[in-house]
């Protein structure tokens, strides 16, 4: 246990460090080259560098290079790799308008690594009932997985520092319950992925000075997703994510075709004359978080951020009690 | 409406959390051994068949919740 302690030190202070002091360079080169998008939510013209990845996938790969060093695990190089193939799709999304199909069949391959390094175990575990044996169907499981985790987290990207500040949450969430199963060497593993977006947070945060990306919010997703798999932990990881799986689940609801954002027409969110979001009553917008949110009247762009921190927070516990329940059987 | 965004939540992990008992009580005994060499394919297909077929129940209860619990929220 006592040898544990050195690295996980070491991988946390490195993945929290290097996005803290790369970013504020990363913003300068950013606007530099005039990488900068328009705050959608500020009633000033107000332009924000993107995209922040490039600091993000820094940090994972330095503090996993770290652990591995230490460990010499298949799963840190799945994560490695996996979550770098994450990066270099969403940095291409930035950079170039890509069609719908893009990144899922893209991030499904991003998956393949997982399998070829055999860095999963095909037992699906649930609480209370115990687990069963899925071999074929997990490999199909690994492949949606990290489309799916990408994509959502992509999704919640939709306010300053919700991105950030939701993957703490989750994140964290899901290395305590990795510790709670004693899964001690992938929960030292998962700990960069909560420092290195608590770091992120801080510039993010609203007002935000960066903006992830497609290629942030992908590193995010993708590594989350992949812990979950060399974990064995994806009911917990699903748990912990519920509150952006609803923000998926209400927009795919509603639109009812898998779609891009930016080809939705109808606006599901207004500003009101001081400022603050409002839903809309436009019948043709998707329905989403923020808009179910703001269904019960106008706020502020800030408290719309918290209420989805308290919504995460509440299913991170949910997901910590599933964890205690995995425990016992029935 | 935040509570209930709450109460959604809380029904999508009692689903998540029943759909996976019944999928160890039906897909955990479940093996097929009259097909020689190939039977792990064809149980593990079969296997998948029943998977997607409960997932497709569980989105379905899930929209019907959900209309259910933002009745007066989905009328935008």
């Amino acid at each position: 246990m006592i040898e544990l302690i050195i690295p996980t030190i070491i991988s946390c202070i490195l993945a929290f460090f290097v996005v803290y002091f790369t970013i504020p360079p990363l913003i300068k080169i950013l606007v530099k080259k005039n990488y900068t998008v328009k705050d959608v939510n500020k009633k000033e013209n107000v332009m924000v560098a993107r995209p922040g990845g490039i600091s993000i996938i820094l940090g994972i790969i330095v503090s996993e290079i770290v652990l591995y060093g230490f460990f010499q695990l298949n799963e840190i190089l799945a994560i490695i790799i996996t979550t770098t193939a994450a990066f270099a799709i969403g940095y291409v999304d930035d950079r170039k308008v890509m069609g719908g199909w893009f990144k899922p069949v893209t991030l499904a391959i991003a998956a393949l690594p997982i399998i070829f390094l055999g860095a999963y175990n095909s037992d699906f575990t649930f609480p209370l009932f115990g687990d069963v044996q899925i071999p074929l169907l997990y490999l199909g499981l690994i492949i949606f997985m990290i489309p799916i985790t990408g994509n959502t987290i992509n999704s919640i990207d939709v306010l300053n520092g919700v991105a950030s500040g939701f993957m703490v949450i989750a994140s964290f969430t899901l290395s305590i319950c990795l510790f709670i199963l004693q899964n001690y060497e992938i929960a030292i593993v998962s700990l960069p992925l909560g420092f290195v977006s608590l770091a992120f947070y801080k510039y993010h945060k609203i007002p935000s000075k960066i903006f992830p990306g497609d290629s942030g919010a992908l590193t995010f997703g993708a590594m989350y997703g992949v812990i979950a798999i060399i974990g064995g932990v994806e009911i917990i990881a699903a748990i912990a994510l519920l509150p952006a799986v609803i923000n998926s689940f209400l927009f795919l609801s509603s639109v009812k075709r898998v779609v891009e954002h930016r080809q939705i027409k109808g606006k599901p969110v207004e500003f009101t004359s001081d400022f603050k979001l409002k839903a809309t009553t436009d019948k043709t917008a998707p329905v989403t978080l923020v808009r179910l949110i703001l269904a019960g009247g106008p706020l502020t762009e800030k408290q719309v951020g918290f209420a989805i921190f308290k919504l995460t927070i509440f299913s991170g516990i949910l997901a910590i009690i599933t964890a205690f329940m995995m425990g016992v059987s029935l | 409406m935040k509570s209930g965004l709450y109460g959604f939540l809380f029904a999508m992990w009692s689903l998540i959390i029943i759909g996976g008992g019944i999928m160890v009580v039906l897909l955990g005994p479940f093996s097929i051994q009259q097909f020689g060499d190939f039977h792990w394919i064809i149980s593990s297909g079969t296997k998948v068949s029943i998977a997607l077929g409960l997932i497709i129940i569980w989105i379905l209860v899930l929209s019907k919740l959900k209309n259910y619990i933002f009745k007066k929220e989905l009328k935008f």
